[in-house]
């Protein structure tokens, strides 16, 4: 649905982004991942049409955005980084006006409006003009507002953005399920949503792609995966050094695999070493890896990881 | 509904929500019955006509037309609105023509109500109604040439009294290019040609006939381009602004 090709977008002299490729399908929920001014909302500014890029090509349903944008426009629903609206309306009224402007009418737009309230929780607040709601409400009411024309792409920049907990696990769910059907890219800091939300993620740094994958694919890059945990009464780091590097954390050991590859065999040879020596063990478990800290160390400037 | 009627519809209802349009709207009655009554000296001229209420309006344009096109785009790029609507599919020529439009038949709404000043003068004289009629036509499109100025300077900044500053003075050069004291300062240097040239870029050059009850086709070309030429800029500022 949404096919990037070699993109940059200069801004005077800074390339903010730099040649990015990328393609999500239908079904697809892509977690846009990055740091602040890796050119996140740039990117996602050129999928729109809101600005032009400098170079590359950006299509999504098969129209051009450059060339086609109001086609390619009427498959987007968008949720942008401020989640503005216009303040001076109510949202009932900024609701119906979306749905005009998407071309829906009489019947129709009725039920669209319906279905968004119902979907975004708005009910309370239909009436009420917009720059009188709380922030949570605002970003709501601009979802909904992505979300009207039923779009087959919906690109949200930081939907989770100023919602407290139960409203972004809220908003986390909706991603998920509207994933089914649709193709969906969604930026965020929080690398919890990546696993609680997205098929695939990306992420950028200096305005290029660094990694590209499912969850557990980064999680696999961090060097914590397939270390395997033990707390275990009695056991020594020389008991355990055979099996692989060995670090002690608080009362517990933590064995690094040599070869990544066979992973898998060192739970086991923890387990046989355990029942070898009858060391009463209180706690054991394999790493799965943390993606924050491959985040981490893809993204921080070589200067900072020395 | 069309896009362009959407958007006609949503600005139309962004004046009325808030209390400035009514504020608006009674100071504009106000002045131009001050005006009008007052420094125009309606009663003392002792002729059925509107000649001193239509005298004054390129004036009284200059202050109150960029009040109200001046929030159009600044306020939209202010609070990031314009992402949204740009996002939509809506081509930039619709949304220039919405906003437009919506402001124009505002202010047609402002000139409508001043009504009891023709109702005024057909008690108290036997005027010529048709020269009114071209009076207002011609204050209509000379209201929409300042608006459409008023729209460009709102795209090229997000402050809205910057946007007010600017198309006042764009607009008070437009208006003084042909005021007497002016072309009169002109005509000791510059060759009549010259004179002449800068003159007809003036709005009250143009104005005049329709004062005098003439409606000639080339004044109301001179309004649809200086419109239409204020617009097409306004399209060329917002593209260069989102090219970065």
């Amino acid at each position: 649905m949404i096919r990037i090709e070699n993109l940059v977008k200069t801004f005077g002299a800074k390339r903010a982004v730099d040649g990015i490729s990328f393609s999500v399908e239908r079904g697809e929920v892509l977690g846009f991942l990055g740091p602040n001014g890796a050119g996140k909302s740039t990117t996602m500014r050129m999928i729109t049409g809101f600005i032009p890029p400098t170079a590359g090509k950006v299509s999504v349903g098969g129209f051009d955005v450059s060339r086609s944008a109001l086609q390619a426009k009427r498959l987007i629903g968008y949720l942008p980084e401020n989640a503005a609206s216009y303040p001076d309306m109510s949202v009932h009224g900024f609701l119906n006006f979306a749905a005009e402007i998407r071309g829906l009418a009489g019947e129709a737009r009725k039920k669209a409006v319906h279905r968004v309230v119902e979907l975004c929780f708005l009910e309370s607040v239909l009436y009420q003009q917009i720059d009188t709601l709380s922030k949570g409400y605002k970003h709501r009411t601009c979802l909904a507002q992505a979300l009207i024309h039923d779009p087959d792409v919906l690109i949200m920049d930081e939907p989770t953005d100023g919602l407290d907990p139960n409203q972004k696990h809220e908003v986390r769910n909706l991603i998920r399920d509207l994933g089914r059907s649709k193709a969906i890219i969604f930026s965020t800091h929080i690398l919890e949503e990546v696993d609680a939300a997205c098929s695939r993620a990306i992420i950028i740094d200096r305005g290029r792609v660094v990694a590209n994958g499912t969850p557990e694919e980064l999680r696999g890059m961090s060097d914590l995966a397939g270390a395997v945990t033990l707390k275990a009464a009695g056991a020594t780091v020389e008991d355990l050094a055979p099996l692989g590097r060995v670090e002690q954390l608080d009362g517990a050991f933590r064995i690094y695999p040599a070869d990544k590859a066979r992973a898998g065999e060192l739970a086991q040879a923890v387990i046989d070493l355990v029942n070898r020596r009858s060391w009463k063990v209180q706690g054991l478990y394999s790493e799965r890896g943390e993606l924050d800290e491959v985040f981490r160390r893809i993204t921080l400037p070589d200067t900072v990881k020395a | 509904m069309s896009i362009v009627g959407t958007l006609v519809k949503r600005e139309l209802s962004a004046y009325f929500t808030s209390p400035v349009a009514y504020v608006f709207l009674v100071i504009f009655l106000l002045l131009t019955g001050f005006f009008t009554f007052t420094a125009g000296s309606f009663f003392e001229r002792g002729e059925a006509s509107l000649a001193a209420f239509f005298g004054w309006h390129p004036w009284l344009y200059l202050l109150v037309v960029p009040a109200i096109g001046m929030r159009l785009w600044a306020e939209e790029r202010r609070s990031g609105t314009l992402e949204l609507l740009f996002t939509m599919p809506v081509a930039t020529w619709q949304a220039i023509l919405g906003k437009f439009l919506a402001s124009w038949i505002f202010i047609a709404l402002a000139l409508v109500l001043t009504f009891p000043a023709v109702i005024t003068v057909n008690i108290l004289g036997d005027p010529d109604n048709g020269i009114i009629v071209a009076g207002y036509l011609g204050s209509l499109f000379l209201a929409g040439a300042y608006l459409a100025i008023t729209c460009m300077t709102s795209a090229m900044t997000r402050n809205q009294v910057v946007a007010f500053i600017l198309a006042v003075v764009i607009c008070l050069f437009l208006v003084l290019a042909g005021f007497n004291p002016v072309t009169d300062l002109l005509v000791r240097w510059a060759s009549p040609a010259m004179v002449d040239t800068v003159a007809a870029f003036s709005f009250v050059t143009h104005y005049d006939g329709f004062q005098r009850g003439v409606v000639d086709t080339r004044d109301l070309f001179f309004f649809l381009s200086v419109i239409g030429f204020a617009l097409f800029a306004t399209g060329v500022i917002l593209r260069g602004h989102r090219a970065g």
